[in-house]
């Protein structure tokens, strides 16, 4: 799946995140967390997941983590894709 | 139809909001009703089912009755809530704006399309409609009976004095009637009457008397809208201790009519018969839920043997 537009999900409160996709020739994805020491790595790994999961394999995604656990990250992702893959 | 699942407090949590969301398990009410509805703004609406979905998913080791309020069917919304959150399994549906016996009758028909989808028990999802206008109050009868699934009535009263043009008062006289009316028609079918949320969440002298108030008049249980209030309902539902040890002194005194052969006795001078044993067991049910005497009271306590 392609992501054809700049979109945003989620929010900045505690215990959230908030994710920005763009489109973009290559797949770039940064994490900033307010635990990005402990769990910088895991929440990568959950991202990549999900983007693979989708087919997401091209797209500017960005991510501003508030202490998110799994299922919120899913969420949220899973959100943001739908919302930037929409023609 | 009727259980005896104790529903004193149903707690409203917003469906867009993680850090409530994750609190769920540790909330110590009865029943959460996570909301869809009024807590998500219009743009947030498909963010929130999806985040809904996920916690529920992830939420396996369930301690309450889980409860999702969907935005009303005929909005754009509302099928597609189902269809998001129901594969992740709630206990039920809160349904708002249940005006009239076909709309409860519609959603009946919608999740037995799901359920059979699922490949589900028919009629394992349950209703709660709630009645929060003035067209809603007057059907309650029909709304009451029109599905199987619904183990309650809910009366929403910040809807139901916007649908009347009026202001909600302290002292709730305004809603006297429309209280009656929700709890006639649930008590006639046999259900649940859940009463109004108490918006206030810093006045607990207010939620007390409101619940008190609610309690005398037949309701039994009541919606909130901050786990703060779960305490203050609970307090209020809880049968007070004079109020057990009577009830027991009633079905000790029944038993013993029965033994002598008569249906009716004399306890400390008042006269003991079939409705005063339905309210002592009524009673020792509630106390039994609430941890205050070990054995739940069987059937044959009640009525006697056939």
């Amino acid at each position: 799946m392609k992501i054809v537009k700049k979109v945003q999900a989620g929010t900045l409160q505690s215990s959230d995140l908030m994710v920005f996709l763009a489109p973009a020739e290559a797949l770039c994805v940064t994490i900033e967390s307010t635990v990005q020491k402990q769990f910088g790595e895991l929440i990568r790994a959950k991202v990549d997941e999900v983007l693979a999961q989708h087919g997401i394999e091209a797209g500017e995604v960005r991510i501003t983590d508030r202490g998110a656990l799994d299922y919120a990250i899913e969420a949220r992702l899973e959100t943001a894709i739908r919302r930037g893959t929409e023609v | 139809m009727s259980d005896y699942k104790l529903r004193r407090s149903l707690l409203y949590v917003p469906g867009n909001m993680p850090s409530m969301l994750q609190n769920i398990p540790i909330f110590n009410c009865d029943s959460v009703i996570i909301d869809l509805e009024d807590a998500v703004p219009l743009s947030e609406k498909d963010a929130a089912r999806h985040l809904v979905k996920r916690f529920l998913m992830n939420y396996t080791d369930r301690n309450k009755e889980l409860l999702v309020r969907i935005n009303p069917l005929d909005s754009r919304w509302g099928y597609e809530d189902l269809k998001v959150v129901l594969p992740a399994m709630p206990d039920g549906i809160r349904l708002p704006k249940a005006d009239t016996p076909e709309i409860v009758e519609r959603l009946d028909t919608l999740l037995t399309e799901f359920e059979e989808e699922l490949e589900v028990e028919i009629g394992r999802f349950r209703v709660l409609p709630s009645l929060e206008s003035a067209l809603g109050v007057i059907n309650a009868v029909g709304i009451a009976n029109s599905s199987q699934r619904i183990f309650a009535l809910a009366f929403g009263a910040e809807d139901y004095t916007a649908s009347m043009e009026i202001e909600r008062t302290r002292g709730g006289e305004e809603l006297f009637n429309a209280r009656m009316r929700v709890l006639w028609a649930a008590k006639a079918a046999g259900i649940q009457a859940v009463d109004t949320i108490f918006a206030d969440v810093s006045d607990m002298e207010g939620l007390r008397a409101e619940t008190e108030h609610a309690k005398r008049l037949g309701y039994t249980g009541k919606c909130l809208v901050n786990p703060r209030q779960i305490e203050v309902v609970h307090e209020v539902f809880a049968p007070k201790q004079h109020e057990v040890d009577y009830a027991l002194q009633v079905i000790e005194a029944i038993q013993r009519a029965r033994q002598l052969g008569t249906g009716v006795i004399a306890l400390g001078g008042k006269m003991v018969d079939a409705p005063v044993v339905k309210r002592a067991a009524r009673v020792l049910r509630t106390a039994y839920a609430h941890g205050m005497v070990d054995t739940l009271i069987d059937e044959e306590a009640i009525h006697g043997a056939q």
